[in-house]
């Protein structure tokens, strides 16, 4: 039931853009004003969300420490899992962001006879990998509709991903796995009984974006019946970047399919989960060295409190203190 | 108070299946025997906290002020801004579920709620309902609900079901640490006086007496004197121990449950009989005589309050630098919050340690040192004479305190101490110690009486992985560097596997701790008998005892 709204609003997106774009012809909406629109809502919510975080304060030095700390000479610190300076940081967060270490060390938990047990389960860690690696090299590889002559790196990596060289045009390993993963991170929600438990519509309708701009571009680059003009889509969004936007009729409905969920999936980001992207640079628990004996941490907001100074203590306590012979300041 | 449930009951009520509704729709109950008595009138009186009243959570009427609503959001507000974590973590998280079953208390209870997402969900859903765009226009279908007196019930529920331990935040890809909602979630609460008695107590205590148990200063030295008239009967030897006392070079704070009952006076002899063998120039204090921080669990105002007694006393003192005792949230304030809130300490030297001139470089800024630290010091520069034989009658497995591990990285040190005074150490499974270890179940205040099946179910995890090597290993002994642990797991191992005793490592140096001019011992710290050299097939071993019999005499 939860999967059924964002579904249908996914459903509804694909018809808006093929009545849109066949019926009305509106190609200049599709075309240049809604992602003009989408890029705008994506940079100004992005950095909105980025400086908000920014500029409220870490009072506190609180990383998670996950290795033995720097403290005596002869006991070998970690120094990537428990950080005692800025270079231990960058590497945590190399890893983290590019390979999701904390990811990785994932275990189920399982009662077995007497015992509970901790199996390693890196299929998380395996399908969220495929996705965002994927989905970068795809990002990656569609840089060639960005510029005039294709930069030699895109080429390369072009070149790279279709190796297997299975049909014309040559298949994209990274489509496989894209959708492959995507596929899998939607199967997890709806049959693992935990995932389930914890997933919310929003959890779906980045999902069902994401499947629908893998397929239309699946379709649009494998299907013959959906093949589209890419010397006008090229034109197109060459036109959109040099801020000369002109709308290009003729390239293919499905295109515009495309290009709308891609837009939604921009314009949703700064207002959804999906910023946990530039969020984990941000997370105090990874970010921050564990010095926090050897440096002052200084708390912006921190304000004087209400003590029971030692004055007050004695008063109440003099007399007992001096029969059990306990030093006191006043007699 | 509820009675505790069968052993055998209990697990088979453990389920990992979650139930059908979702769990936003399934209502919250207040189950006997989980949850702590509400916090009275007088102790919140004690510290000014606000809506003070007595009141019980089981009833329907909590007594709440008329603008509670307001309160709680505005307050919500006001937290956003001044804690990135809690609006970054409120923010990111994408539900992937590698925290669900890390949690102890989701292991013990197989309730959703207490999956590490769902309590965030908690306060998220009221988060996206007042605080976000969507929340406000979706509301439900993005998650978000209104602040309600159900969800309210509910926060106070699981946000007293967390024992704030942090293992959830080493598995999430983002680091949310969700002891950092439950921190908030507990600040909110006690805006509306919706603390708990066994916290709001020690609370009140720690402010006027200087401890969380109240011991009053000839309580403390008196305490003090029957241990040293333990150790005098064990070993001949009289130690004198000093308190308030000026010019001192060291300022030792511990926890006040060192202070008093079993397993921990075990401990604090260990640490009376090792500063009396080194010659240490140390006092005690009566002002500061808590280590421990229960405001940590209601507020930062407040831990911040009763914080402020150890760096004062310090400077009244005119003391070199602070040696703290075996203790686990303790150590996570003093290495990540005391100087951040009390400091700078400028007035104090960058600790050194008197017997190896060691400098702890490490605590340069907030001139503290753990007793593990100093005692893993000595160690290694062979400053103490140890008969680890003496320990022989024990299987020793170390327990990590989930603030020392993974608030500090202590881990090493505490294995170095216990491999030289032990020699039959065996460790838990990979998964459950270290960075990974498990939480005693009872920690964060909840070492109550009357939720003593949540403490059972909490602690489950930690409780079966000492089974696990009682059972491979014999293991009969679980020690640990924390006074929470050695209050609460006591009931847990009774209770989950018998015949597991539970002890600080200073008890265990104490035992193994050849002191000049003692008298031959014939029992360890507890009266236990020691095992006879005789009865022994080591011969290694025998020479140890020998040895250090033979430098006893001298």
């Amino acid at each position: 039931m939860k999967a059924l709204l964002p579904f249908l609003a996914v459903v509804f997106l694909v018809l808006l853009a093929v009545v849109g774009v066949k019926a009305a012809g509106l190609y200049f909406v599709f075309g240049v004003a809604v992602p003009y629109a989408a890029a705008a809502v994506f940079l100004l919510g992005f950095v909105y969300r980025v400086v908000k975080w920014g500029k409220t304060p870490v009072p506190f030095h609180i990383p998670t420490t996950c290795g033995q700390q720097k403290s005596l000479p002869w006991i070998k610190p970690n120094g990537i899992e428990n950080p005692s300076g800025t270079g231990g940081v960058v590497a945590r967060m190399l890893l983290e962001v590019f390979l999701f270490r904390s990811l990785f060390k994932n275990r189920k938990t399982k009662m077995k006879g007497e015992y509970l047990s901790y199996s390693w389960a890196p299929w998380l860690w395996l399908g969220g990998m495929a996705f965002h690696w994927s989905f970068l090299l795809i990002v990656v590889r569609h840089l060639r509709f960005f510029f005039q002559s294709v930069p030699a790196p895109v080429q390369g990596l072009e070149h790279l991903d279709s190796i297997l060289n299975w049909g014309v045009p040559a298949l994209y390993i990274t489509d496989v796995i894209f959708l492959a993963a995507v596929t899998f991170l939607f199967l997890r929600r709806v049959t693992l009984s935990q995932v389930k438990a914890i997933t919310l519509p929003a959890d779906f309708f980045p999902l069902f974006l994401l499947l629908g701009i893998g397929c239309s571009g699946v379709l649009m680059r494998y299907l013959k019946f959906f093949r589209v003009d890419v010397v006008g889509v090229k034109e197109l969004v060459m036109g959109l970047v040099s801020l000369h936007p002109a709308a290009v009729s003729g390239i293919g409905t499905i295109f515009y399919v495309h290009l709308l969920l891609i837009s939604t999936l921009f314009a949703y980001f700064p207002w959804s989960k999906l910023v946990h992207a530039p969020g984990v640079f941000l997370s105090p628990t990874r970010n921050l060295s564990n010095n926090s004996r050897v440096v002052r941490h200084v708390n912006p907001w921190n304000y004087p409190v209400k003590v029971h100074t030692y004055e007050e203590y004695e008063n109440d306590f003099r007399e007992k203190m001096k029969m059990a012979g306990v030093p006191v300041e006043r007699e | 108070m509820a009675k505790e449930p069968k052993k055998e009951d209990l697990l088979q009520s453990i389920s990992y299946k979650a139930p059908k509704t979702f769990w936003m729709d399934t209502p919250t109950q207040i189950k006997p025997g989980m949850f702590c008595w509400g916090a009275k009138a007088k102790s919140m009186n004690v510290v000014g906290m606000p809506n003070a009243r007595d009141w019980n959570p089981a009833e329907e009427d909590w007594k709440l002020p008329e603008n509670w609503q307001e309160i709680l959001i505005e307050g919500l507000r006001e937290r956003l801004d001044k804690y990135r974590s809690l609006r970054l973590f409120l923010d990111i998280c994408v539900r992937c579920g590698a925290c669900a079953d890390k949690c102890h208390f989701y292991i013990g209870t197989g309730d959703p709620k207490n999956m590490p997402v769902v309590r965030g969900e908690l306060m998220r859903s009221v988060y996206r309902k007042y605080f976000t765009t969507g929340g406000k226009m979706f509301g439900k279908l993005a998650g978000a609900r209104e602040m309600d007196l159900q969800v309210l019930k509910e926060w106070w529920t699981y946000f007293f079901q967390c024992t704030e331990c942090r293992r959830c935040s080493v598995f999430c890809p983002y680091g949310i640490d969700h002891a950092e909602i439950t921190i908030a979630g507990r600040e909110l609460l006690n805006l509306l006086g919706l603390n708990i008695e066994w916290i709001q107590g020690p609370v009140s205590n720690c402010f006027m007496k200087g401890n969380h148990l109240g011991l009053e200063p000839q309580t403390i030295v008196s305490n003090i004197e029957f241990m040293v008239d333990d150790i005098e009967t064990l070993t001949g030897i009289r130690i004198n121990p000093t308190f308030n006392r000026k010019g001192a070079e060291i300022l030792f704070v511990t926890p006040s449950g060192d202070l008093f009952g079993d397993p921990g006076v075990y401990t604090c002899m260990g640490y009376l009989m090792l500063f009396h063998e080194l010659g240490l120039d140390y006092t005690w204090s009566t002002y500061a005589s808590e280590g421990g921080n229960f405001g940590f669990f209601t507020s930062n105002e407040m831990a911040k309050r009763l914080n402020a007694k150890i760096y004062a006393e310090a400077k009244r003192l005119g003391v070199k630098w602070i040696l703290g005792g075996e203790c686990g949230h303790m150590w996570r304030l003093v290495h990540q919050y005391m100087n951040t809130w009390n400091g700078p300490a400028d007035f104090l030297e960058v600790p050194k340690s008197p017997i190896t001139g060691t400098v702890f470089d490490n605590a340069r800024a907030t001139k503290m040192t753990h007793i593990i630290e100093f005692t893993a010091d000595l160690m290694k520069h062979g400053k103490l004479k140890l008969d680890p034989s003496r320990n022989d009658h024990l299987k020793v497995t170390f327990h990590d305190s989930c603030n020392t591990s993974r608030g500090m990285g202590l881990l090493e040190e505490p294995r170095y101490v216990l491999k030289n005074v032990c020699r039959n150490f065996h460790e838990m499974p990979r998964e459950t110690i270290r960075e990974q270890t498990f939480c005693c179940g009872s920690g964060s205040g909840l070492n109550a009486g009357e939720d003593m099946e949540l403490r059972l179910r909490g602690g489950l995890p930690r409780a079966n992985a000492v089974k696990y090597v009682h059972d491979k290993h014999g293991v009969n002994m679980l020690a640990n560097i924390c006074a929470i642990d050695r209050a609460t797991l006591t009931a847990s191992m009774n209770y989950w596997v018998p015949g597991v005793a539970v002890a600080g490592t200073h008890e265990l140096v104490a035992n193994a701790l050849v002191m000049k001019g003692e008298k031959k011992r014939e029992t360890d710290l507890r009266g236990e008998p020691l095992p006879l050299p005789e009865e022994q097939t080591n011969v290694s071993a025998r020479a140890v005892t020998e040895k250090a019999g033979g430098e006893a005499n001298v």
